[in-house]
């Protein structure tokens, strides 16, 4: 990593690697114990081994040549690619391992680390930030380089945004291990993790801007205006959901400054929009890059990908109140959640219609080619799970579906059919690019994946269809006395067989992404030396 | 339009600013208003704040992640109130940092479980949810019968009454020594608390141990609270009924 780094950049990269070790010995000796003290320990160790590959190369490497701004900048995205390989693995293993317990209780061991609560929002938090959000970033960083012809404004803080991201992600997985969680649903971690994600973040968007202001195309192309959305109302929701006062500054626990129905709808107007801005428009722009780059296809329409960005990003903001439908939140704002939810499916459907007629043309290659078939489900996984969700936003059917596993079934179409798909298409387009290859070390394997994929999703999507509508009916039941027809744990029971198919699903759709990532270090470590020639920038970068 | 966008790609910070405008419109227009209308939420007169054992409940609620599986919010269906009881109002909730509404029903809806079942009843089930509900799918919590953390139970009533509810500098004092005797029935403590928060709150031995305070004592002190912070919603359910 650190090839690529001059020696006075390298000296920069000691001492913010000194002052991460430095930062985390505060937090440990003012904590002192429990979870914060721990995590300032993590923050020890990440900063001090970084020192030690840093100051080691100060003498042991030679300085890359000026013709290093002749090529664009990979190496960060190869790591944050690994990073989002490993934390696939993680995150739905655990998912599976949850899915299990939940038909098979008296496993759960009995000790209160790996107890079904604490272990629930590292398998969310693992899939969503962990898998997710490296492989937004890592892809940004990618799709921008290429967009703009131009190398990122910057040598350090890509690795930066990167390394505090993982950081930041590790805390949150070991603080909810150790019982550390605000309970704000997708946004647990406390107090300290959170200020550390928004430096982190910032970063993050300096770096883009800068070099978005490089470009040497006139147009900034539509995948940018999702990354940059991404970026921007992440931000501006992660800060607003997570106004917290801290008990003190020596402890991790904090209590949010919003309380009752407020919080409930500041979470859940952050829940919603964490659903469109993290898991929707990122991958949005994942998908207008990579589909037409494999596909060889220029993008359908030009004018639907305006129509369906602007309506993303205006209608999914009044969406987050349907989340609250006959709950104590005001009627005015759960129909006005409503009727914008139902609308977003215009955009929505804009933009799935776009990837998918993009494809005309290029059907056989769908046919032949898994990573291209993987970004083709991706796209129809997001119109059918985008249409879904504007159905049960619509205030009788949630009176149906809601708290019951129809809502994880619906999730679990976006996340699974959409999100990983389309991510998956991307790693395997990204890969053998990254290692200076034509394919993946084993093409058979995508293929593979591909149908493993397929089959989790739909087992684990229908077997939860099943299990919310019945579940759902059952709780409105009545006899004919007038009475419930079903006490609460007999809609339980219902539910197990329904659990054992989902944790199947589960298992096939993981045993497909260990086994790209297995396929991931292979091509990776027999890289070779395929080198495209217009694969690089054509800015001039200022003298650095 | 298509001329007009044709242009602001083109310009970096021009479209962050459009970005920005554009998403911010939704959240303004429908989170600004619920701090200005008064009706949104209306605190019932007869509301109490929890008391700081229940508060170390409600804690550890959190920390366990119960949320993830309970709701604590009766919609307004007529089979959630035959199944739970009065549908949940905004009031009940008008101090809940934060708000424990959940959003899944893996289990049932907590918000009416205060006053439900006994004490022993509920020791047991977390115990071993098995041993009460045979085909319960709870996860089993033996590990609450250790002692009670209180190191933070003083700052978490001051942190609150920071940002509103309303603790005074008494409850704040005796923040401890209130935990403590409302799991000590046979205390002098306890009419001292009872003063303070009011004659309605539980005042047992939760864990059957009087002698030694437990995560478990307030753990089952919270559950037993839960829905009887105040009358309004029985209230106003019987009131609408009567009509």
């Amino acid at each position: 990593m650190t090839d690529t780094l001059t020696l006075e950049e390298r000296r920069i990269a000691l001492c913010l690697s000194v002052a991460l070790a430095f930062l985390g010995l505060i937090m440990a000796a003012a904590a002192q114990r429990g979870v914060m003290a721990l995590h300032g320990g993590m923050a020890i160790a990440v900063g001090l081994a970084l020192a030690f590959i840093v100051g080691g190369s100060m003498y042991s490497n030679i300085e890359p040549g000026r013709d290093r701004l002749t090529h664009y900048y990979d190496a960060p995205i190869k790591f944050g690619i690994i990073m989002t390989l490993v934390w696939a693995v993680v995150g739905m293993g655990v998912g599976v391992w949850l899915a299990a317990l939940m038909f098979w209780p008296e496993a759960t061991p009995l000790w209160p680390a790996t107890s079904y609560g604490r272990l629930r929002p590292v398998h969310t938090s693992g899939v969503i930030f962990g898998f997710g959000g490296n492989a937004l970033i890592a892809t940004s960083f990618y799709v921008l380089q290429r967009t703009t012809r131009a190398r990122l404004a910057g040598a350090i803080s890509p690795w930066f945004v990167l390394i505090g991201y993982n950081l930041f992600c590790l805390w949150a997985a070991t603080g909810y291990l150790m019982g550390s969680t605000q309970s704000k649903e997708y946004a647990e971690p406390e107090w300290y993790a959170d200020i550390w994600l928004v430096v982190v973040w910032l970063t993050y968007f300096t770096l883009y801007i800068r070099t978005l202001m490089r470009r040497v195309e006139p147009h900034i192309y539509v995948a940018n205006w999702y990354y940059l959305a991404f970026i921007l109302v992440v931000a501006i929701l992660h800060i607003v959901n997570n106004i917290a006062i801290p008990v003190s500054w020596t402890h991790a626990e904090s209590f949010p400054v919003w309380a009752g129905v407020q919080d409930a709808m500041i979470q859940w107007w952050y829940g919603h929009n964490a659903v469109a801005f993290f898991l929707t428009a990122g991958f949005l722009g994942m998908l207008y890059y990579f589909l037409p780059v494999r596909a060889q296809r220029p993008i359908w329409s030009y004018r639907l990908s305006i129509l369906s960005f602007w309506g993303i990003v205006f209608f999914y903001m009044w969406a987050g109140s349907h989340h609250l439908h006959y709950t104590a939140l005001p009627y005015w704002v759960q129909t006005l959640g409503m009727t914008f939810s139902v609308m977003l499916l215009v955009p929505s459907w804009a933009s799935a219609g776009n990837a998918i007629a993009t494809l005309n043309g290029a059907w056989h290659k769908v046919r032949d080619d898994a990573t291209l078939r993987f970004m083709f489900v991706a796209a129809v996984f997001y119109g059918l799970s985008t249409f879904e969700g504007s159905f049960l936003a619509i205030r009788p059917v949630n009176s149906l579906s809601h708290y019951t596993d129809w809502t994880v079934g619906h999730v679990h179409s976006g996340t699974l059919g959409w999100v990983a798909m389309i991510v998956f298409g991307a790693i395997y387009t990204l890969v053998p690019k990254l290692s200076g290859r034509e394919h993946m070390a084993w093409p058979q394997a995508v293929e593979w994946h591909f149908w493993l994929a397929i089959a989790g999703t739909l087992i684990y999507v229908v077997s939860l269809w099943n299990a919310g509508i019945t579940q759902g009916l059952m709780w409105r039941a009545y006899d004919e006395n007038g009475a419930l027809s079903y006490s609460f744990i007999e809609t339980v029971e219902a539910m197990l067989p329904y659990y054992a198919a989902r944790t199947l699903g589960g298992a096939l759709f993981l045993a497909g992404a260990i086994l790209c990532a297995l396929n991931c270090r292979v091509t990776m470590r027999t890289a070779a030396e395929r080198v495209d020639a217009t694969d690089r920038p054509l800015a001039l970068q200022p003298a650095e | 339009m298509l001329k007009l966008h044709y242009n602001l790609e083109k310009i970096s910070m021009g479209l962050v600013g459009a970005i920005i405008v554009v998403a911010s419109i939704g959240g303004l227009v429908e989170i600004a208003p619920l701090f200005t209308i008064d009706e949104t939420v209306e605190i019932p007169d007869d509301l109490r704040p929890h008391t700081p054992l229940e508060l170390a409940g409600r804690e550890i609620y959190i920390r366990e992640g119960c949320y993830a599986c309970h709701s604590q919010m009766v919609r307004s269906l007529a089979d959630e109130i035959d199944r739970y009881g009065p549908y949940s109002l905004a009031g009940e909730s008008a101090w809940d940092r934060p708000m424990l509404w959940g959003s899944k029903r893996t289990g049932p809806d907590l918000a009416r479980v205060g006053g439900k079942y006994s004490d022993a009843w509920h020791v047991a089930h977390l115990v071993d949810p098995r041993q009460v509900i045979p085909v319960s799918i709870m996860p089993a919590y033996p590990w609450l019968m250790r002692p009670l953390g209180t190191e933070l139970v003083e700052r978490n009533l001051a942190t609150l009454a920071g940002l509103g509810v309303p603790y005074d500098q008494d409850m704040i004092d005796n923040a401890l020594v209130d935990a403590r005797a409302q799991s000590q029935p046979d205390s002098d403590a306890t009419s001292d608390l009872i003063a303070r928060y009011g004659d309605d709150i539980a005042v047992r031995a939760f864990d059957g141990n009087p002698r030694q305070l437990t995560e478990m004592d307030a753990v089952v002190a919270y559950l037993q609270s839960i829905g009887t912070l105040t009358d309004a919603a029985k209230t106003i359910l019987s009131q609408e009924d009567g009509s």
